[in-house]
């Protein structure tokens, strides 16, 4: 038995001759270590402790380094624990807390011997057990050891009592309720003079004023007290810590608070100390100007150190300032624009971030002309950075910045442009969402879409494939806007288009089809004209004339002043000639022609869409030439009526819909609506929602209904309603997201559901302009300088503008915090949203440390008397219990009646005084929601 | 509060690891394989903060070892810096001019110093003279046991039981 044990341990390969083994395998370094792996198992069985111990540290090592599994020792190391000598200990110790954790089956075995080692008289090995308490406690660990940590909280080993202090953060976390016991003796130690308990206190009070700060407002005195009085910066550090969520709680204590941390800030000569202060200031105190100014007026020094750190910091805080003082980044505007081209890309997008908090309306142009220009210059990945925060920026709040869309829509395309761009997606977006909500801005809309598509060069780009896809649909749309519809044929038909995914070259194929149908159209409108002066009584040119008119007055009401451009634009291109129409058709046929076959569905239904519609209309034109007008009946008639509803159907206007809008439409009288979309429901069962940022273009299936649908339609050239609305209902159903969430200011009578709740003027309506007449009283109105007035943009109701919830401060009601309250506010003001009108109640357990200093004794004998607080009794409980305690007790109660007669005598007068002011205070205080502290307490 | 330490080397060895909040082994090395990829690629002329999932990682670069720790928003980075500094002098006092081997073969010893200087994710003691007086003492405390333990008269004690 001791034969083998005597070789194991002569023989047994030590750490460091595994960790060496280990650094001599350039390969197959995983083969030796399941082989040191093996020995250990081997090792951590045998029953001499030193062997063992060896074994475990090993395992450690692969444990935290090599992050091997060693839950198989979990019991050896509770084994090695029990060894008496303090080298075992220290390494079970370790390897516990490096592998324990709540789960741990053994984890009840451990109690016992911690409390040993808690209890010994070796500070050495109390502290080791300390160290892992704060790193294995569980709730039953931490109930079964509260009444050890609570002893040797007040330890007169300072070693110890620190580390007790800052074990009790662990066990107050897992069992609530040992703040019962141990709160008293942790508010106790904040008066202690040695810097390192102090330290370790204000750091639990620290991480608990962070979790739920309310609680911890009856401490502010002993806080502020720290905060004139230390002079150690870790301390400083980490009070400034808790009046920063103190101080928004209760004005009145950030009023006390403000000077001394102006001194600290312009005294001290540490960084982190000054960092920390400013960073108070500004996020909890921002509203004492003073300090503002004062911590602004720091913020160059941050900025300019060469120390990327403090330049970052610097940053940081001005953001952080941003929200409430603009004026403090203004200041350091060159700095700030300086750190745009520094080298580490947190600066750059700290500093990004703070250039677009400067953003407004007025410089918004300037701005992102100064951004585009550094995109160029910049990495990918922070041009990115940089494209997103400036789209992200400009389409806040539906656009609320932007007043010249057609610069946008313009800057839009150019950042399409640069060569870096992957926002493709975001751009496209908000290229469809612009071209619907603002009318004005769509002539641009459509020459920026023309630049886009004419340019072979962008099809190769896989990014740009969105972009080019919302300008495809702008110019199919808008087509009307445009100067040359056959070059923009041209663009959307050439060859470089197979590069596009078959999605949106489904969408060219389709816009196509539009402009198409707006060439024919006017050349027939052309030839009408002519046509019906020379012979007034033939109809299509009747038709068509009246058509155009009322387009014509439609635009005219709906676009206002811009009307006589649209006019214009409408005549530009006049003169489309037959020949010109030929070519188009034959162009359409030659490039649709191939995808007839295409594979995949979408692209081959609206290719044979097209080519449908050409097949029937063209004879129309090739005759033209030949048979002159005498043909006007016939084939004809029957071409040109197909034209004429298929631009009908084009040229609707489309009101964007609200996502709610079909919840409001009630039902008019004799619709049934099960009758009517029950088929609906069939087709429709398995399409997807149109989210706002991808197409869908539902199933196939439902798409080739659709089509088929109207292509026989065309082809029987039944009921000119039915066709249209059908075709219409199909590019409704395709571009459904474009479809744009409800038009309030459109008052076209296209979709009477749409329209129907605001007509109904419900709830919707309400909110929107609720919403406005709070944004008039809020913004300032805008200035009458800008040449151009802000062209209306269509705003939607609660899709567009959601309320931004306001966060509520709500104080976590767990059971830590509320075991805390219990014994900062008594029993009594458990609930602290009761108004606290009495005062003593409020500080009534808090009397021991407070009030041998502040309050007159006599209040405190009554309160006694009166209010039967909890953690008093408790507290004298636990006073009986331990001794060096009891021996204390008496010199600290004689300390502190001695020290509350001098009290009285000093402040008899003052006590009076505060009496009366509590009464002045009684009604405010009575409609105050929180807890407040009586001035007197500071 | 801190939430772990971590020593990386250039190369992206990992020469110790502590954890203050709870990881499971598993997240544990997926948390040193993204910082490694995150810190080992800055420049040198950088600052040394780096956000990561909604933590702030402050590190620092002393010859060829990465100093990281993790830390909460709102805590004050600059301090941090000073604790990794206030470490690395103990350390180097303590190996006397310390350098990356010593803390290969004395990982353990590099964690008996790291224990004195945090506790619970909080710095617990700020005077160097103070850690280095408390881990020769508890040095001399393991070197006594051992002595006995490894003396001729223990083993054949041992031996012939």
């Amino acid at each position: 038995m001791s034969g083998p044990s005597l070789m194991d341990s002569l023989f047994q390969r030590s750490l460091e001759d595994l960790i060496k083994g280990l650094r001599q395998q350039l390969i197959g370094e995983q083969a030796f270590i399941s082989k040191a792996l093996e020995e250990i198992r081997k090792e951590i069985k045998s029953t001499d402790l030193s062997i063992k111990s060896t074994a475990l540290l090993k395992l450690s090592y692969l444990s935290s380094l090599h992050f091997h599994d060693m839950s198989f020792a979990t019991f050896h190391a509770l084994e090695v624990l029990s060894s008496p000598r303090f080298s075992h200990k220290k390494i079970a110790y370790h390897a516990i807390s490096l592998s324990f954790h709540d789960s741990t089956p053994v984890l009840l075995l451990i109690t016992n011997h911690l409390r040993k080692d808690l209890t010994s008289t070796n500070e050495f090995e109390v502290s080791l057990s300390l160290r892992c308490l704060s790193k294995i406690a569980n709730v039953d660990l931490a109930r079964d050891l509260t009444p050890e940590i609570f002893t040797l909280m007040s330890s007169n080993k300072l070693y110890v009592r620190k580390k007790a202090v800052a074990v009790v953060l662990r066990v107050f976390e897992k069992y609530p309720d040992s703040v019962r016991v141990c709160f008293k003796r942790l508010v106790e130690n904040l008066d202690n003079s040695d810097p390192q308990i102090l330290s370790a206190v204000i750091g639990v009070f620290c991480e608990l004023a962070c979790k739920d700060p309310r609680s911890y407002l009856p401490l502010a005195p002993e806080f502020y007290k720290i905060l004139v009085d230390s002079k150690n910066n870790w301390v400083l550090i980490k009070v400034l810590k808790i009046f920063a969520k103190l101080a928004p709680l209760e004005p009145r204590l950030a009023k006390r608070v403000v000077e001394p941390i102006c001194d600290h800030m312009r005294r001290t000569g540490a960084k982190s100390l000054l960092f920390e202060c400013v960073r108070t200031v500004v996020t909890s105190l921002s509203e004492y100007d003073s300090a503002v100014r004062l911590a602004v007026g720091k913020v160059p020094e941050f900025l300019v150190d060469e120390d990327p750190n403090l330049k970052y910091l610097g940053l940081q805080v001005l953001s952080i300032v941003a929200q409430k003082h603009l004026w403090a980044v203004s200041q350091n505007k060159e700095a700030v624009i300086k750190s745009l081209s520094d080298a580490d890309p947190n600066i750059k997008i700290e500093s990004l971030r703070l250039v677009m908090a400067m953003v407004s309306e007025c410089n918004v142009t300037e701005i992102s002309r100064v951004l585009v220009n550094h995109a160029l210059k910049s990495d990918p990945e922070f041009c990115n950075e940089i494209l997103g925060s400036i789209l992200s920026t400009c389409s806040r709040n539906v656009y609320e910045i932007i007043v010249d869309f057609d610069w946008y829509v313009s800057l839009l395309g150019e950042m399409s442009r640069i060569p870096h761009c992957h926002k493709g997606e975001e751009i496209e977006n908000q290229l469809i969402d612009i071209g619907i909500r603002v009318k004005d801005v769509r002539l641009e809309l459509v020459r920026v879409s023309r630049d886009l598509l004419i340019d072979p060069a962008l099809l190769g780009n896989f990014f740009l494939h969105r972009v080019l896809c919302a300008a495809s649909w702008a110019s199919g749309e808008y087509v009307k806007f445009s100067r040359n519809p056959l070059e923009l044929m041209e663009a959307l038909l050439q060859p470089r288009t197979r590069l596009l995914p078959p999605s949106i070259r489904a969408i060219y194929i389709q816009s196509a089809f539009k402009v198409l149908v707006f060439c024919l159209h006017t050349y027939l409108m052309q030839r009408g004209s002519t046509f019906s002066s020379t012979s007034p009584d033939n109809l299509p040119s009747v038709v068509s004339a009246s058509v155009s008119d009322e387009s014509f007055d439609n635009l005219s009401v709906e676009n206002g002043v811009d009307a006589t451009v649209t006019h214009g634009q409408i005549c530009t291109p006049a003169f489309i000639t037959n020949e010109s129409i030929v070519n188009l058709l034959n162009m359409v046929e030659l490039a649709l022609g191939p995808l007839v076959g295409s594979h995949d569905v979408e692209v081959q239904e609206r290719a044979r869409n097209v080519l449908g519609f050409v097949d029937l209309t063209k004879l129309k034109f090739l005759n033209y030439s030949v048979q002159e007008e005498n043909d006007s009946e016939g084939k004809g008639v029957e071409a040109s009526n197909i034209i004429e509803l298929m631009h009908d159907a084009f040229s609707k206007e489309l009101g964007p819909i609200s996502l709610s809008a079909q919840g409001n439409v009630s039902l008019p009288d004799g619709l049934i609506v099960k009758e009517n979309l029950g088929d609906l429901e069939m087709i429709c069962c398995d399409i997807e929602l149109p989210s706002s940022n991808s197409f869908s273009f539902g199933s196939p299936c439902e798409e080739k209904d659709g089509v088929s649908f109207s292509n026989l339609q065309i082809k029987e050239d039944s009921e000119q309603s039915n066709e249209s609305t059908s075709l219409l209902a199909e590019h409704r159903k395709r571009h459904g997201l474009y479809y744009l969430p409800l038009g309030k200011s459109e008052i076209s009578n296209d979709y009477p559901p749409a329209n129907d709740p605001i007509l109904q003027g419900n709830i919707n309506g309400n909110a929107v302009d609720l919403v406005k007449i709070t944004e008039e009283s809020l913004v300032p109105k805008r200035k009458p300088s800008h040449a151009k007035p802000r062209p209306v943009v269509v705003k939607l109701d609660e899709v567009d503008e959601k309320p931004v919830a306001l966060k509520k401060f709500e104080s976590k009601d767990d059971s830590l915090s509320g075991a805390v309250r219990d014994i900062l506010f008594g029993s009594e003001d458990m609930v602290p949203t009761s108004s606290q009108s009495n005062l003593s109640d409020k500080s009534s357990s808090k009397r021991k440390g407070k009030e041998k200093q502040h309050t007159a004794p006599h209040v405190e004998s009554k309160e006694n008397l009166v209010d039967d607080g909890n953690p008093s009794s408790r507290r004298r409980k636990y006073r009986s219990h331990g001794k060096e305690r009891r021996h204390r007790s008496p010199r600290k109660k004689t300390a502190e009646e001695r020290e509350g007669q001098k009290e009285k005598e000093k402040s008899s007068h003052r006590h009076g005084r505060h009496k009366s002011g509590q009464r002045a205070e009684e009604p405010l205080n009575v409609s105050a929601q929180a807890p407040v502290i009586p001035d007197f307490l500071l | 509060m801190i939430h772990f330490v971590l020593l990386i080397s250039r190369q992206g060895k990992v020469r110790l690891t502590k954890w203050y909040s709870p990881y499971s082994q598993k997240e544990r090395t997926k948390v040193i394989r993204e910082l490694s990829g995150v810190i080992l690629t800055r420049g040198p002329k950088l600052c040394n903060f780096v956000e990561w999932r909604g933590f702030k990682v402050v590190y620092k670069r002393y010859a060829s070892l990465y100093f990281c720790m993790c830390i909460d928003q709102d805590d004050n980075e600059l301090e941090i810096l000073e604790i990794i500094h206030h470490y690395v002098e103990i350390l180097d006092r303590y190996f006397g001019s310390v350098c990356e081997l010593d803390l290969i073969f004395n990982f353990h010893k590099a964690y008996y110093i790291l224990d004195e200087l945090l506790i619970a994710g909080e710095l617990q003691e700020s005077s160097k003279k103070t850690v280095a007086r408390l881990i020769a003492a508890q040095d001399s405390l393991v070197e006594t046991a051992k002595e006995q333990a490894s003396s001729i008269s223990n083993i054949i004690a041992q031996a012939t039981k």
